[in-house]
């Protein structure tokens, strides 16, 4: 197996008396997507947080690229070339579309101690910007007020500013929650897309979406990996229909 | 889209005319006191919209701005002590003399304001909220408390100034020509602070307004920026004090009290937070309104409370919103 670009090794995390992380290995080789399930309060969320810099995990280790990056600072991981979405959206609300944009884009030209010209005017950043817009199909969107669009455009907006992060690794928490088939159908084209360029870790609930785009499949419960592999392996796995797959219920 | 910019765009030229025209206004209607009225007024606009840069732009709420302004004044009014006592202000380990130059005063205010702001912020930017205002608050009451025990610079009824400082070519003892000087600040901030919110520090600034944590993970490391933007805003208060020193050439602990750190909020509220211009108007009205409802009661902030409610509740962005109408702002 190539030299992995993330590898978790015995991360903990509670919060007061419950345990959201407990012992979590997990490796993650370049180039995959990598989904991650489980029920709900499995602890996906606060695995990504953690692997963001959102949260400071208890103990363990994270490396990102060969780095140990388990206590670096939130903002210094997206200069190494880790970007997230939000599973709760959050664009900025009262900035246009391209401004949201527009700031993660800054975070990759340099320093922004820049004081006098127009940043929406720089003609470098404007570069991107337009790509930006175009990769996420809100071009004709630009100059609205984030928090005036749909549900749907906010999701799409959310993924954008990862993207314009050039990132190597890729977290996206629930990106297709809240959103309608067709929305659905567009981000996915839009994932498989950028599998070519990136690697990403996926969590999301909805399996049709899991099992057509992951390579690979970790399933966590409770805080606890159960296992990783292949969509077949884990469709295959008693403990994890158990677990997981089980009800006919949607899980979520 | 574009009536409304049009709308901007004829306000604040009919304002900056006004503004420009005033001394001439004031002569003709045989007014010259209202030249002097209007330097006090330029003069908190430029504190008001250096505090709405760091609350209306960086969702700062700051209870302590007027320790800026404060400081500003007083090294201006110890430099000018000194000066008239032909004593050193610092003796050891280099000499420095007091001035009355506004070329070396006036910078010096800036600067101390700077420092002051660069280590109330390096402490108080580390929290947020309520915990903010209650720290800035501190700070400036700390420093309030100390300038009223500083007896060595006349304490709690502080210094007068011989007279105002000097500048090259122009006699700021003549309240025209001061008022001129203070108009060309105001203008020259409003500029910088204008192209400041629209260029990439501003939108860093502006993007931990929304969410300090998502603007981290973009990669900015956001204390540094808001940091930054607190100095910047304490600077230009700084100016603004060291220009109130001169206007009523006497410098006291009141300046930096903290009900003078809520006046200037209560400019900016009532202007229209997070629009630069508005404080300009909203620091007209409020000293407008002191001075005429002061002449029928002393108790005028019985008519002005009402007022400031209403104008709060009912136009989001003030007295600037109204004028200017809705659509986009500069946030």
């Amino acid at each position: 197996m190539a030299e992995s670009l993330l590898r978790i090794e015995k991360l903990s995390k509670s919060f007061g008396s419950v345990a959201a992380c407990r012992d979590v290995s997990l490796e993650i080789v370049p180039g995959e997507i990598h989904a991650l399930i489980g029920p709900n309060g499995a602890g996906k969320t606060t695995l990504l947080n953690q692997v963001a810099g959102d949260l400071t995990p208890d103990s363990g280790q994270i490396f990102f690229a060969g780095r140990d990056i388990t206590q670096l600072p939130l903002y210094r991981r997206s200069h190494l070339g880790l970007a997230r979405s939000y599973q709760i959206t959050s664009v900025f609300p009262q900035l246009s579309v391209e401004e949201n944009l527009l700031l993660a884009i800054q975070a990759q030209h340099g320093h922004s101690y820049r004081f006098w010209a127009r940043s929406l005017r720089e003609p470098k950043l404007r570069a991107d910007l337009v790509l930006a817009l175009e990769q996420v199909g809100l071009s004709g969107r630009a100059e609205i007020t984030a928090g005036n669009l749909s549900h749907g455009e906010k999701k799409q907006l959310e993924v954008g500013m990862a993207l314009a992060c050039k990132p190597r690794l890729l977290l996206l928490d629930e990106p297709m929650a809240g959103m309608g088939p067709g929305g659905t159908v567009e981000l996915s084209k839009l994932i498989r897309r950028l599998k070519e360029k990136m690697t990403i870790l996926l969590v999301e609930h909805d399996m049709k979406t899991i099992f057509s785009l992951a390579d690979r499949i970790t399933v966590l419960v409770y805080g606890e990996v159960v296992m990783t592999g292949t969509a077949g392996e884990i469709r295959g796995n008693p403990v994890v229909r158990q677990a997981y797959l089980g009800d006919d219920d949607e899980p979520c | 889209m574009y009536s409304h910019f049009d709308r901007k765009k004829i306000c604040l030229c009919t304002g900056a005319l006004l503004l420009i025209l005033l001394p001439m206004l004031a002569a003709l209607g045989g007014e010259p006191y209202l030249v002097s009225l209007a330097s006090r007024i330029l003069i908190y606009a430029l504190a008001a919209v250096s505090l709405d840069l760091i609350l209306g732009y960086g969702g700062l709420v700051s209870l302590g701005h007027a320790a800026f302004f404060g400081i500003g004044a007083y090294v201006v009014g110890i430099l000018a002590h000194h000066d008239f006592e032909g004593t050193a202000m610092i003796s050891w380990p280099i000499v420095i003399p007091g001035t009355d130059s506004a070329l070396v005063a006036w910078p010096a205010a800036v600067l101390g304001a700077a420092l002051l702001a660069a280590v109330i912020g390096a402490l108080s930017l580390r929290t947020s909220g309520m915990h903010f205002i209650m720290i800035t608050l501190a700070f400036a009451q700390m420093l309030f408390y100390f300038f009223v025990g500083l007896e060595s610079y006349g304490g709690d009824d502080g210094l007068t100034l011989f007279s105002r400082n000097t500048l090259p070519g122009l006699d700021l003892g003549d309240d025209t020509q001061f008022y001129y000087v203070c108009l060309g600040l105001l203008f020259a901030f409003l500029l910088l602070a204008g192209r400041l919110v629209e260029s990439r520090f501003g939108l860093v600034v502006r993007g931990c307004r929304e969410n300090d944590k998502r603007t981290q993970s973009l990669g900015f490391p956001t204390y540094r920026y808001k940091l930054l933007c607190f100095v910047i805003a304490g600077a230009a208060a700084g100016l603004a004090g060291a220009l109130i020193a001169n206007q009523i050439e006497y410098v006291s602990p009141g300046l930096m009290h903290w009900t003078r750190s809520g006046i200037i909020l209560v400019m900016v509220l009532l202007g229209g937070t997070g629009t630069l211009y508005g404080p300009v108007l909203g620091a007209a009205a409020f000293l407008l309104l002191e001075e005429g409802i002061s002449i029928y009661t002393e108790h005028w902030m019985v008519y002005f409370g009402p007022l400031l409610i209403l104008v709060v509740l009912f136009a989001r962005h003030g007295l600037y919103g109204i004028l200017v109408g809705k659509g986009k702002r500069h946030g």
